[in-house]
C-alpha cells in the first residue's frame, strides 16, 4: 500500500434531498492517511455530501467508494462491512444523552466485539485517555461542555480503530483555544495511528494547521471549485471565489 | 402640487419631504430632518406617489437637509431607485455615511423577492400532493411494522442481543411509575361507576348487580382500555419524544452509522419493557377499580364480602382473559405508535412536540378502533 493510494472516491455525484440536487457533480479522492477537508460557505452542501458519503442518504446520481467499495450499490453485509471501515463524529457529538461518556464509548465494542467486559472497559477508557477525557469517564454528555463533547464524539468514532474518521465542524462552537488543541488531536492520530480524516469545516485556521487537501465547494456553482493542498489553493489560485475564501475576504475583494 | 410641506421640520425627531417642479422639467423631493423607522411612515407613501405620478421626468431626492439616515430611512431611497421608469432618479446632496449605507444596496437586485414562495399548483396537483403524502405515510408505517417485527423476532432468537438494562429501565419509567396514576384513575373510575349505576339500581332494589357491572366493565373493557390511553399519553409520549430528540441531536445517524439499526436497537427495548407491563398494570387497574366500586357499595349497604362473592359469580376466566389479551395487544400498539412518531421527527425543536402530540393522538385513536374490532370479534366467537 502506498501512501497516496486512495481510501475514499467520490465519482460524479449528485446530493440532494427529494431529489433536488444542492450540489452536483462531485469528484475527487481522499488519500489513505490524510487529513482531508471539505470546505465551503455557509450553505454550499458540505453537511449534505458528508452524509452521502457516510450512506445517510441515498444520491441522486453517482458513487461514493469507500475502501474499494461502492457505499451506494452495496447489499446489506457490504454496507456493514464498509460502516465498520468508518467512524463519525458529528456536530453535536451525538453522544446518547442517556448513557455515561464511558458507556458511550463501549456501545460499539459491546456490540461489535467478543470482548471481555473488562476489556473492554480497559479499551473505552483508552479511547477517552487518547482525547484527554480519562477523567470524565463517569459524566453524562449533558454534565460536560460543548468541545468535551466533541471530543468524546471522537473517542466514540474511534472505539473500533476504524481507518477513516468523518468530521462535521468539529471546531464549531469552540473556543480558539480548544479549536487548536482539537486541530492537534487530529494531527497526533493522523501521524501516530495511520488515520484517515474527511472533516467538513470552514474553519480557516484548522484548515492551515491540520490538513493536507481540501475540496471547496461553492453554493453558486453548486459543485467543487477547486481540490488540493490548502495553502497552494490560497497562494496560487486564479479564481476569486478560492482565494476570497483562502484569504477571508469578500469575493469582491479579491476579484 | 407645487412646494408642499408635508410634516413640521422644526423639531429633532421630525422629517420633512418638500416636493416642487423644477424648471427643467425634473420633480425635486427635498427631504429634511431625521430619517428612521420612527418617522419613516410620515413620509413614505407621499414620497412613492409623488415618483409615481411622473413616471416619466425626471426625479432629483435632496438630501441634504437629512441629518441623519438608518437602515430603515435607506430604504426609501431605495424603494424610491428601484422600480424601473423612463424618468431617471437621482439621490444627491447625501452626507458621506450615508451615501457609504446606500451604496451597500442594488436597488436592483431588490426590485423583486428573489426568492418567493413557490406559488400553489392547481387543485388537482396539491390532491395528487397529499394522496402521494398519505401514501408514502403508509409505506413507511408497513415498513416500520416490518421491520419491528423483524427486529422483536430476531429478539427472540437472540435474547443476549436485547439490551436488558434498557428493558429493565424502561419497565421501571413506563410500570412502575404509572402505578400511583393507574390506581388514582382506576379507582375513581371504579367508584364513579358504581356510584352512578347504584342510584337507578336501587330503585329495583338490584343494587347486588352493580357488583356484575362494576367486575365485568373493569376487567374486561375499561381496565385495559383506561390503563391503555393511560400509557399512550405517559408512555407513548414520552417514547415519541425521547426517540424523536434523539432524532434532532443526530443520535438516530450515529447509530445508523455505527451499523446498529434504531429499530432493533430502540425500538425493541420498548416494546418489550411495554409488553412486560402492561398486562400487569391492566390486571391493577381492574383490582383498584373493583375497591373504588366495592367501597362505594359500602354505603349502600353491601359489605365487601357481598361484593366480592357477586364479582367471583358474575366474571368467569374467559372474561378475565379477553381483557388480558387485549392488554398485549395495546401495549404493542402504544409502543410501536411512539417509537415511529419518534423516529419520524423532522427537524427542529417543535418536531419534537409534533411527534409527542402525534404519538398520542393516533395511539388513542388506534386503541379505541382496535377496541372496538375486539368487541365485534369476541362477538363473533361469543366470548
Amino acid at each position: 500500500m502506498t501512501a497516496t493510494e486512495p481510501i475514499i472516491r467520490v465519482v460524479d455525484l449528485d446530493a440532494g434531498y427529494d431529489g433536488v440536487a444542492i450540489v452536483q457533480d462531485i469528484n475527487f479522492e481522499v488519500r489513505r492517511g490524510e487529513v482531508f477537508g471539505i470546505l465551503g460557505g455557509s450553505g454550499c452542501g458540505k453537511s449534505t455530501l458528508l452524509k452521502h458519503m457516510i450512506g445517510l442518504y441515498e444520491p441522486i446520481r453517482g458513487h461514493v467508494y469507500i475502501g474499494g467499495d461502492d457505499i451506494v450499490t452495496a447489499d446489506e453485509a457490504t454496507h456493514a462491512a464498509i460502516l465498520r471501515r468508518f467512524g463519525v463524529m458529528y456536530q453535536s457529538g451525538a453522544l446518547f444523552g442517556s448513557m455515561t461518556l464511558l458507556e458511550n464509548v463501549r456501545l460499539p465494542l459491546e456490540e461489535y466485539t467478543d470482548l471481555p467486559d473488562d476489556a473492554i472497559d480497559l479499551v473505552a477508557r483508552m479511547k477517552l485517555e487518547l482525547v484527554g477525557l480519562e477523567g470524565f469517564t463517569g459524566h453524562l454528555p449533558a454534565e460536560l461542555s460543548g468541545g468535551m463533547q466533541k471530543r468524546a464524539g471522537i473517542a466514540r468514532a474511534m472505539a473500533l480503530d476504524p481507518s477513516i474518521l468523518f468530521m462535521d465542524e468539529p471546531s464549531s462552537g469552540l473556543d480558539p483555544i480548544t479549536a487548536a488543541s482539537l486541530d492537534a488531536t487530529i494531527r497526533r492520530l493522523a501521524e501516530n495511528l495511520g488515520v484517515t480524516f474527511a472533516i467538513v469545516t470552514h474553519d480557516l485556521g484548522s484548515i492551515f494547521v491540520a490538513m493536507d487537501r481540501v475540496v471547496l465547494l461553492d453554493r453558486k456553482a453548486k459543485g467543487v471549485i477547486a481540490v488540493g493542498d490548502p495553502r497552494r489553493l490560497r497562494d496560487e489560485s486564479d479564481d476569486p471565489r478560492v482565494r476570497a475564501f483562502f484569504r477571508r475576504e469578500s469575493e469582491a475583494q479579491a476579484a | 402640487m407645487n412646494s408642499a410641506a408635508l410634516a413640521p421640520a422644526s423639531a429633532l425627531d421630525v422629517v420633512a419631504l418638500a416636493i416642487r417642479d423644477l424648471p427643467d422639467g425634473r420633480r425635486l423631493l427635498a427631504l429634511s430632518g431625521r430619517l428612521d423607522s420612527a418617522t419613516l411612515p410620515a413620509v413614505w407613501e407621499s414620497a412613492r406617489r409623488a415618483v409615481r405620478e411622473v413616471p416619466s421626468r425626471g426625479i432629483v431626492v435632496d438630501a441634504a437637509a437629512v441629518d441623519y439616515c438608518d437602515g430603515a430611512g435607506v430604504a426609501l431611497f431605495v424603494e424610491l431607485l428601484r422600480h424601473p421608469r423612463d424618468g431617471k432618479v437621482e439621490v444627491v446632496n447625501l452626507k458621506p455615511a450615508q451615501a457609504t449605507l446606500l451604496e451597500q444596496f442594488d436597488p436592483r437586485v431588490l426590485e423583486h423577492d428573489l426568492d418567493p414562495e413557490v406559488p400553489r399548483g392547481p387543485a388537482i396537483e396539491e390532491v395528487g400532493r397529499a394522496a402521494h403524502g398519505v401514501w408514502r405515510d403508509i409505506r413507511v408505517q408497513v415498513e416500520f411494522v416490518g421491520e419491528t417485527t423483524a427486529a422483536l423476532a430476531h429478539a427472540a432468537r437472540h435474547p443476549r442481543s436485547v439490551r436488558w438494562r434498557d428493558v429493565w429501565q424502561i419497565c421501571e419509567r413506563a410500570g412502575v411509575d404509572a402505578l400511583p396514576i393507574v390506581a388514582l384513575i382506576s379507582f375513581l373510575l371504579g367508584m364513579i361507576l358504581a356510584f352512578q349505576s347504584a342510584v337507578p339500581m336501587k330503585r329495583f332494589g338490584a343494587e347486588i348487580f352493580v357488583a356484575d357491572l362494576i367486575g365485568l366493565s373493569m376487567l374486561r373493557e375499561l381496565g385495559p382500555l383506561m390503563t391503555a390511553i393511560l400509557l399512550a399519553g405517559r408512555s407513548g409520549a414520552a417514547f415519541a419524544a425521547e426517540i424523536g430528540t434523539m432524532r434532532v441531536n443526530q443520535e438516530v445517524d450515529a447509530l445508523t452509522t455505527m451499523g446498529l439499526n434504531p429499530v432493533r436497537f430502540l425500538v425493541t427495548p420498548r416494546i418489550i419493557a411495554v409488553v412486560l407491563m402492561t398486562p400487569l398494570l391492566t390486571i391493577f387497574s381492574g383490582l383498584v377499580g373493583l375497591l373504588g366500586g366495592a367501597l362505594t357499595m359500602q354505603t349502600f349497604a353491601i359489605p365487601f364480602t357481598t361484593f366480592f362473592k357477586e364479582v367471583d359469580s358474575a366474571v368467569t376466566l374467559t372474561d378475565f382473559m379477553a381483557g388480558f389479551v387485549k392488554s398485549f395487544v395495546f401495549a404493542i400498539l402504544v409502543a410501536g405508535i411512539g417509537c415511529l412518531r419518534g423516529l419520524q421527527t423532522a427537524a427542529g425543536a417543535s418536531a419534537v412536540g409534533d411527534s409527542a402530540t402525534r404519538a398520542v393522538v393516533s395511539g388513542i385513536i388506534l386503541l379505541v378502533v382496535v377496541d372496538g374490532l375486539f368487541a365485534y370479534a369476541y362477538y363473533v366467537l361469543g366470548i
